[in-house]
């Protein structure tokens, strides 16, 4: 049992962490927040002063904000709907005995690591370029004109390219809650005579049902920052095609130097990823107590 | 138990997952191949690229002209640093949450991660001025500390779910036994953790390797690590295929082969104990 003194020590050993992560939080944070209500950029120090609503009232009125908040939610629908259905059809056959496993298994989640500025230079060159990307060459083969991909269709390859590096991470967490999955049970309704296709949707999508919104909710986090990617491909562009929202904040705040309306931004984006946040923090809380 | 599998039935699927696997993989094995081509032969149609010449050409150049080493020193630099800072405050922090318990250790677990949902967008212009003025921006100890922050978080909970592994009976019987709080310490529970700790620092290594918004916005020379190294090759200038290949394959190679060896704990690591 824990005594006063252990008490003590745990709430000594704790508040480190605890006043750091306050601090980091807390601080830029009410930073953005006064920011946001002021009329303040950095080539014209000095003349700073409180405009209420202003800011927000530029921002959420500007054609790029409605523009970048659906280029948002299709990247981070698109993502998720690829990376899920892929997930648990790669961590299907995954499951499945064949030969060589671990390699196959190796190879899958390698994209994952691979860091986001690399894979997305490598697609935006290697593959999608028109002129010298293989794309173009295996048009080329079949005598078909090559496609700018970037150019036509710049939304949809940063989503293939999403899609790519976060695909291993929804096969391995399904994959991985695949096989906790009680054999038995799948036995036994092979046993009286489900087809395997009722036996995957009445046994194994429930049983996945939990590490699916897992993943749904991780990656949202993840994906709503998508920024990298964007920024060396396509730079937001053409126009704001692919401008998604943090990619918005970015060029407005380092980039026109306007502070007072990035932080509006800034103070939109936050509220927006807290309505995730919270769905994600009831599962996992309720999980602590299982 | 394994069910017994026909033969033909088992190969098809061998057939079908080498298929898939090997074209997922397929953009890292291509830049591996093309990092061993000179650029002329990097640009040509897929056909001659396979058949041409292996040179280690663009390696050399990447090693000679392009600084890489400061670059990659620097991603050694961030993501060992970070990682080992971030444990000297985790360590103790997951500890205590794990072995005494208290009324708020939840609350107090959630809220840690709650602020890793904070959008890094929402607060980089305070961050980006406050380096400013304390001159911060491009320096490796700002960057540490930034990278520091943003995955303490998941370094107390990783720790926390692998502490809380750990059964109390054992402490006790050290404790009957006559194992002072020293040697508890020391000799029960350090070697128990180590394993625990050990994959903690892997995933964060990885993590703080392959972070890319917070490198990219705070660092422009000095401090940059390969992200930001990589991302200056964005703008084309004239045949790079192979350079770019050659960069590439060194930034990720160290990160893929940790990453194949940490699989495991990161389903663990990344859904914060949620999927084991």
């Amino acid at each position: 049992m824990a005594t006063k003194h252990s008490r003590a020590a745990a709430r000594l050993m704790i508040s480190p962490a605890v006043l750091l992560l306050l601090g980091w939080m807390i601080v830029p944070l009410a930073m953005t927040l006064y920011f946001s209500f002021l009329r303040y950029n950095l080539l014209m120090p000095g003349m700073e002063e409180w405009t209420g609503f202003l800011n927000y009232q530029y921002f959420l009125t500007d054609p790029a904000f409605i523009a970048s908040l659906i280029n948002t939610l299709l990247l981070v629908g698109g993502v998720l709907i690829i990376t899920i259905i892929g997930g648990i059809l790669l961590a299907l056959l995954l499951d499945q005995p064949f030969f060589g496993q671990g390699i196959v298994r190796i190879l899958v989640i390698a994209p994952f690591f691979v860091m986001p500025t690399v894979s997305a230079l490598v697609w935006k060159n290697m593959f999608l370029n028109p002129v010298n990307g293989l794309f173009a060459h295996v048009a080329h083969f079949f005598g078909l004109p090559a496609y700018d991909f970037l150019a036509q269709a710049p939304l949809a390859s940063i989503i293939g390219i999403v899609a790519w590096q976060w695909l291993p991470f929804a096969t391995l967490i399904l994959l991985t809650a695949l096989q906790s999955l009680d054999q038995e049970q799948l036995e036994a309704a092979e046993m009286d005579g489900a087809s395997p296709v009722s036996r995957f949707f009445h046994i194994m999508l429930p049983h996945l049902a939990r590490a699916i919104t897992v993943v749904v909710l991780i990656q949202t986090i993840f994906l709503l920052s998508i920024f990298a990617e964007i920024l060396v491909t396509t730079n937001g562009g053409p126009g704001v095609a692919s401008t998604n929202l943090t990619y918005l904040i970015y060029v407005q705040s380092l980039l026109q130097f306007d502070v007072g309306g990035g932080s509006a931004g800034g103070v939109v984006a936050i509220i927006l990823a807290n309505i995730v946040a919270i769905f994600l923090m009831r599962m996992i809380g309720k999980n602590l107590e299982a | 138990m394994a069910r017994a599998v026909s033969k033909p039935r088992k190969l098809v699927f061998t057939l079908v997952a080498w298929i898939i696997g090997l074209a997922i993989f397929f953009p890292i094995l291509w830049i591996f191949i093309l990092s061993f081509k000179s650029e002329g032969n990097a640009i040509a149609a897929p056909f001659h690229v396979l058949t041409s010449a292996f040179t280690l050409e663009s390696y050399h150049t990447v090693f000679e002209r392009s600084n890489y080493l400061r670059y990659f020193m620097n991603s050694v630099i961030l993501s060992v640093g970070s990682t080992l800072l971030g444990l000297i405050i985790a360590v103790p922090a997951a500890w205590a949450m794990a072995f005494v318990p208290g009324r708020h250790t939840k609350d107090v677990l959630l809220w840690m991660l709650s602020t890793k949902m904070l959008p890094p967008v929402g607060v980089l212009v305070p961050i980006y001025l406050i380096f400013r003025d304390m001159g911060l921006l491009d320096s490796r100890i700002g960057l540490v500390f930034v990278l520091t922050m943003i995955n303490l978080p998941i370094i107390i909970w990783m720790l926390y779910t692998y502490f809380r592994e750990i059964p109390g009976e054992i402490l006790e019987a050290a404790r009957m036994d006559g194992a002072g709080l020293k040697e508890e310490v020391l000799y029960v529970l350090t070697p128990m953790a180590i394993p625990g700790i050990a994959s903690t620092v892997l995933l964060n290594i990885i993590l703080a390797w392959n972070e890319a918004f917070w490198t990219l916005n705070l660092t422009a020379a000095k401090a940059a690590p390969l992200t930001q190294f990589i991302a200056s090759y964005s703008s084309p200038e004239g045949l790079f295929y192979a350079k770019l290949s050659a960069a590439s394959i060194m930034a990720i190679a160290p990160i893929l082969i940790m990453g194949w060896f940490s699989q495991k704990q990161l389903v663990r690591g990344l859904t914060f104990g949620a999927v084991k």
